[in-house]
């Protein structure tokens, strides 16, 4: 389907869903609410032709004057006609909760995890939602806006291994 | 201070019968020859049979995203040429490439030929050396050698043009970092000459030998819909037929211009992608002699100062006046620059290994507001799982290097 009759389509069939609908540089993308997220992006694969996620990854819209603070991208590819369509459905900062698309999509479980890693975004029916990239004792969610740079100590305080507690072990 | 857990060798019970030996735990990776990477593998296995697998990824994570939101949009061609690292060009080519979308800025012909030609040069760089691993690890010690003799090649011509092997931050928005030496294309026909050799003697190993046919025919296979339903891009996907390739689909640097062909496979399997890399090196090589017999002459920046850097006589020469020397000062200036309208795209380009996507959210100054890469590499290793369940745990490290996994690139 053609991205900007797919604006259309979803503008009539989920109105209480689409909050604005864009472009820039050519390529179109809506801005959703979370509710309905599995089902419109259902119908995007099934009767849209969308098949392929070709990505999904997190935002923080920190003081951005967006809906939300937090977003999640969807990058849809469609195999057969080539066209490409993106998704970004907004998620509040106070109950960072959306649907996971893991039924829709093998690639979206790890994507999935990427963002709950870096944003700490919860995907409610996940099969197995835990951090990917930073080991599970890390604490902070580094891809924030308000996270810094240098970090919040996690590399300082990394375990270690010393020779006055493990000296023995040789 | 608390000893960090290991996974133990686990042991089920002992019952009579089956010497106690049932299933077992085995760790693969992230040390072990076979990952080619710091790749992490806990396999639930009966006997040699896998009935469980999963994949602990993230040794190498280097939050590049994070990094590159401090950055200008120059500077992070650095850091974007760090995360693939067999085919650092195609990561810098991507980058500019996205960037330039974003602006509505075209290259000029000579840099657009230019970028191609190295693009599919990486393409053979990356496809040469992971079929001859393949053979490695398979047990065709000798093809590692040949291939390895042959990304050499490459890697002189690259550190002829950029100046490094490996680092080649390349690519600047709006052009190049300079152009190339006068003895390019000789140096470029030469490659090609014993590269094409070369190929064809690893396809004659490796076609019909029936050790190396044994061990991938039928090893490690999906369908085409569950390849689209994974994500997975590049050889994988055509390996499984379906015929989708980036730079057909959606041509960037003028791709459109060329012929060459999309080679697929049916199967699916190891040794289709084998087959798909082996005739994509034969494409990319139509490609390259092609882009040579064209190169055209000409500038190799767009010639705007608000967005490339002036040349050294520009800035130097009192007769160019001061122009020269302010452009260089605004460019480097805090809130100048290279500034892309507020706004986002995303931009896939074809890297040897499967789509290699950027997306960029610009706020309107001269550092990206998010820089997210779409790694092939992530998605392709999500299916190594579903490849490898209730398959021999050796068949897992065929399909391991059939997959081409780039640690630095998945992990990022």
């Amino acid at each position: 389907m053609d991205p900007t009759t797919a604006v259309e389509t979803l503008q009539q069939k989920f109105p209480e869903q689409v909050i604005s609908a864009h472009e820039h540089a050519g390529q179109p993308f809506v801005h959703v609410k979370r509710d309905r997220i599995v089902d419109l992006l259902k119908w995007l694969r099934n009767d849209g032709g969308f098949d392929m996620l070709a990505d999904l990854c997190g935002v923080d819209y920190l003081n951005q004057g967006m809906p939300e603070r937090f977003c999640v991208v969807y990058n849809l590819t469609s195999t057969a006609s080539n066209a490409r369509f993106r998704v970004k459905a907004f998620v509040p900062e106070a109950d960072p909760v959306i649907d996971s698309v893991s039924k829709l999509w093998k690639s979206a479980p790890w994507a999935e995890r990427e963002a709950f890693d870096m944003f700490g975004l919860q995907f409610r029916g996940h099969p197995d939602l835990k951090r990917i990239l930073l080991p599970e004792s890390y604490g902070g969610r580094p891809l924030r806006k308000d996270y810094p740079l240098i970090g919040e100590g996690e590399r300082q305080n990394f375990p270690r291994y010393t020779k006055e507690a493990h000296g023995k072990a040789h | 201070m608390e000893r960090p857990t290991r996974t133990p060798l686990e042991v089920e019970e002992e019952s009579e019968g089956d010497l106690g030996a049932r299933r077992m735990i085995v760790n693969f990776g992230p040390q072990h020859p076979a990952t080619h990477g710091t790749l992490r593998n806990i396999i639930e296995m009966d006997g040699e049979r896998i009935l469980r697998l999963e994949a602990e990824i993230g040794f190498l994570h280097s939050g590049f995203e994070k990094i590159s939101e401090y950055r200008s949009y120059n500077q992070t061609v650095t850091v974007s040429d760090r995360m693939n690292y067999m085919s650092p060009l195609c990561n810098n080519i991507a980058l500019a490439v996205a960037v330039e979308e974003m602006m509505g800025i075209q290259v000029t012909p000579r840099c657009a030929t230019i970028r191609i030609i190295l693009a599919e040069l990486s393409r053979i760089a990356d496809h040469i050396l992971c079929v001859g691993l393949q053979a490695m690890d398979l047990g065709a010690f000798s093809l590692m050698l040949w291939a390895f003799t042959e990304r050499e090649k490459l890697y002189d011509i690259f550190e002829n043009v950029t100046g490094a092997r490996l680092t080649t931050s390349y690519t600047r928005i709006g052009g190049l970092f300079r152009d190339v030496p006068h003895d390019f294309d000789e140096q470029v026909r030469r490659f090609m000459e014993s590269g094409k050799k070369t190929i064809s003697e690893m396809e004659g190993m490796l076609d019909e030998n029936p050790i190396f046919v044994n061990r991938t025919k039928g090893v490690g296979a999906v369908s085409g819909e569950e390849s689209i339903s994974f994500g997975l891009t590049g050889p994988l996907l055509r390996a499984a037929g379906v015929q989708y390739d980036v730079r057909r689909a959606r041509p960037y640097l003028g791709y459109d211009q060329y012929e060459f062909e999309i080679p697929t496979e049916k199967e699916g399997d190891v040794y289709a992608r084998y087959r798909v890399r082996v005739r994509e090196m034969y494409e990319s090589m139509k490609i390259v002699d092609q882009a040579l017999k064209k190169l055209p002459k000409g500038p190799i920046n767009v010639s705007d100062p608000r967005i490339v850097l002036p040349t050294k006589d520009e800035r130097n020469l009192p007769e160019g006046g001061m122009e020269g020397l302010i452009y260089h000062f605004k460019n480097y200036m805090h809130g100048h620059g290279v500034r892309p309208p507020k706004g986002e795209v995303y931009v896939p380009t074809e890297a040897p290994n499967g789509e290699l996507g950027y997306y960029l959210i610009s706020d309107g100054t001269e550092r990206p507001y998010r820089w997210r890469v779409r790694p092939p590499s992530f998605y392709n290793y999500q299916a190594f799982a579903r490849m490898s369940e209730g398959g021999l745990l050796s068949d897992s490290v065929a399909v391991l290097s059939s997959l081409n996994i780039i640690a630095g690139e998945l992990d990022r």
